[in-house]
């Protein structure tokens, strides 16, 4: 059979280079020890597997985002949906420019206010849900709309809550001008991180109270490494709404809104990397 | 106003100095996002010829960031060795080319003159220079530090054992350590980047480095590389600090944009030395740098990405550091876009750092979202090897859980003393003989029955 994967490897073939015997402390790290050796070069089937794993980061860096879909995971949600597109017309510029992926494009920019209102959106919600492909389009389409669907969920009856928008080529501070455009006091930014070897599913989740272009990291709260294998999505839409609701509270976001939030498995930065 | 003198394109005009030196700059990526970049490939070249002709002498009368208000200017400036600088004072960049090449210019020569150059002259040659340039004068360039081994002798490669983890750990970091010091990795330092900055997690982690460098007598030093801020409050609190670790750039306000400045750095160096735990040698100061780190602060000065980066040089020279490595693949596409920039940058920067007498090492590394895989690594982890690169990164697999980039592995490192027949440092060598890891031929063979080998399974839980 062609295409068996690692799991192919017999353990008793003797052309099969054994995992050193330290590899069993893997139970305390997924870093890559005790992989064995062939001279001092690396054997066959580890070669294969990090080279499975780049593939796959990779793979979600370039996959195209597919709004229709997670549109279709929200519909559920009956909220006005809208989808818009930074100044970065395709990833390679994305990738280039991290500046055009902060700012609306000419059209999205002119007509994002009114399609809010005719799509009968809240106007001046308490938050609005920005749904980015980021450098992971694979981390939004697995886990964009579980995480909108959980927070509302545990979100009172006292929020208002204006349209989704989903972004494409979009970076965090893309959040703020689509959030100031559509009036929102609050914004939560749904990005796709930068994907590791192991995490290529791996979603941001960022808070800024009076969003508005030039906004800093600094004032922006961040929950990290949200993926069922990291901080799983239950766990951080309980976490998000503490924050939502803190930053309501007390009109700030960022560094100075205190996070005494604490539960299972924690993963938490207040900054994240630039964006 | 410089043009360029060639025959046909002196239609090609340049402002000042630093409009010659970026336009000059091997494209990347990062310059394009600045502005800074040469429009076409043929204002590249016309503006190396321009450079070509500016004397040296030119970078000590005119500032690339005014000396007023920027302490990096001024140290530059003030610590300038005119003594040293006369035997190149009278050469163009491009003589200077010339001569570097030449047999005139010795390892003697080389280290006798680093102290009377400038980052500027140094990145403006670079940029006159192929790749094979840059390592065949890096290779002529020695810098030696030491602090409970020697670390930069010729035909030698040390290796820093990154054992990182996404939550610290402690049986994590164990593990890791142990898989480095299995393939002979570790002599540089052990070093950790922590998930969390605070002195309570720093001192945590140095009390477990430390504790198998006692009962190993591990030739090696320890290092959590925390905000220097964090680790002088450790020091206050009598934690085993061997070496204080502070990433730095080549300006003044990037430096701020790091909560650090050149008297931060003084401080906690001095406190660093007044332990004296180091046994061989006092250099207890650990930097890193990369380009792209000044523009993303937008803290660049209106300079082009390398000659920036070579500033920061300036800095770490004044305090004596045992390590300094370029993280060069870290920072994203948008500052090097693939393996050809990666592998360019990695070069200019391994050189322009050793020019200045700086123990250069480099991180070889890529991030998933650029164009680059191991292939490019493995170039570019051979030419620094052949280089003379004072060190490389050691992580298990060449998959860092921590910081989610892809540095070099154990193995790596291991295919790279072997190709080219480099050695750990000696007195680290001597222990993994010891310690029967490497076997009677120095290949790294470790013998798992020995008594202190089962000492270290033991140590890390794996026994």
């Amino acid at each position: 059979m062609v295409g068996g994967g690692i799991m192919s490897m017999a353990d008793d073939n003797p052309n099969v280079p054994r995992l050193d015997p330290w590899s069993r402390l893997r139970v305390h790290t997924s870093a890559r020890i005790g992989l064995g050796r062939v001279g001092d070069g690396l054997p066959t089937s580890q070669l294969l597997e990090f080279q499975m794993a780049h593939a796959r980061a990779r793979d979600s860096v370039h996959m195209p985002f597919d709004a229709a879909m997670v549109a279709g995971n929200l519909a559920p949600l009956n909220l006005p949906v809208i989808t818009v597109q930074s100044r970065a017309a395709n990833r390679a510029e994305f990738l280039q420019r991290p500046d055009y992926g902060r700012k609306l494009n000419a059209q999205s920019e002119t007509g994002l206010f009114d399609a809010a209102n005719n799509a009968g959106a809240n106007t001046s919600p308490d938050v609005v849900f920005i749904l980015a492909d980021g450098l992971s389009a694979r981390a939004v389409h697995e886990n964009g709309a579980d995480m909108v669907r959980q927070t509302i969920a545990l979100l009172g009856d006292d929020w208002s809550i204006g349209p989704v928008i989903l972004a494409h080529q979009g970076r965090v501070a893309l959040g703020d001008e689509i959030a100031s455009r559509v009036k929102a006091k609050i914004s939560v930014v749904l990005i796709g991180e930068r994907p590791g070897l192991s995490s290529a599913d791996s979603l941001g989740a960022y808070l800024t109270f009076a969003p508005k272009p030039g906004c800093s990291n600094a004032q922006r709260n961040c929950i990290s490494n949200i993926r069922p294998a990291g901080f799983p999505v239950c766990d951080a839409a309980h976490k998000l709404v503490y924050l939502m609701t803190e930053c309501r509270k007390n009109s700030l976001s960022g560094v100075k809104l205190k996070d005494n939030f604490t539960a299972r498995n924690l993963v938490e930065t207040t900054l994240a990397l630039p964006e | 106003m410089h043009s360029a003198s060639g025959t046909g394109f002196n239609r090609f005009t340049f402002p000042d100095l630093k409009t010659v030196l970026a336009k000059a700059s091997p494209l990347r990526s990062g310059d394009l996002l600045a502005g800074l970049a040469a429009e076409t490939d043929e204002e590249r070249v016309a503006a190396r010829y321009a450079l070509a002709d500016i004397p040296l002498k030119r970078f000590l009368s005119e500032a690339l960031v005014p000396y007023e208000r920027d302490e990096v200017t001024r140290l530059i400036m003030d610590s300038h060795d005119y003594t040293a600088f006369m035997v190149v004072s009278s050469l163009t960049v491009g003589d200077f080319r010339n001569w570097l090449l030449s047999d005139d210019a010795t390892p003697a020569t080389l280290k006798a003159l680093a102290p009377g150059l400038t980052p500027e002259m140094v990145a403006a040659v670079s940029k006159l220079m192929r790749n094979q340039d840059l390592i065949a004068v890096a290779r002529k360039c020695r810098v030696v530090t030491s602090f409970r081994n020697t670390i930069g002798l010729e035909g030698h490669l040390g290796v820093r054992l990154q054992p990182n983890h996404p939550t610290d750990d402690p049986a994590g970091v164990a593990a890791s350590i142990l898989d480095g010091l299995m393939h002979g990795a570790g002599d540089a330092v052990i070093g950790i980047n922590p998930a969390t900055d605070s002195p309570d997690a720093m001192i945590e982690l140095l009390k477990l480095i430390d504790d198998v460098r006692e009962r190993l007598q591990i030739p090696t030093q320890s290092c959590v590389l925390s905000h220097v801020t964090t680790a002088i409050e450790a020091m206050n609190r009598n934690a085993p600090v061997d070496l204080v670790f502070q990433s730095i750039a080549g300006t003044q306000s990037a430096n701020d944009s790091f909560g650090i400045n050149l008297a931060l750095l003084a401080e906690a160096q001095q406190a660093a030395s007044s332990l004296n735990r180091g046994t061989v040698g006092k250099d207890v100061m650990y930097f890193e740098t990369g380009q792209g780190a000044a523009l993303s602060a937008d803290a660049h000065e209106g300079l082009d990405q390398q000659t920036v980066e070579t500033r920061a040089y300036a800095v770490a020279r004044a305090f004596s550091p045992l390590l300094v490595n370029t993280v060069v693949g870290f920072i994203g596409p948008e500052y090097l876009f693939d393996g050809k920039q990666i592998t360019r940058a990695g070069l200019e920067d391994h050189f322009c750092a050793k020019l200045l007498g700086v123990p250069m090492g480099v991180d070889v590394c890529y991030t998933n979202h650029a164009e680059a895989d191991q292939d490019d690594m493995d170039n570019l982890l051979t030419l620094l090897g052949v280089a003379g690169t004072n060190f490389v990164i050691g992580v298990p697999g060449a998959d860092d859980i921590m910081l989610n980039y892809q540095s070099t592995s154990f193995h790596d490192a291991m295919y790279l003393r072997s190709a080219l027949n480099l050695q750990p440092a000696p007195e680290f060598a001597q222990w993994l003989r010891k310690m029967e890891i490497f076997d009677q031929s120095g290949r790294t063979r470790p013998k798992l029955d020995g008594s202190l080998t089962q000492d270290l399974l033991a140590w890390s839980g794996a026994a």
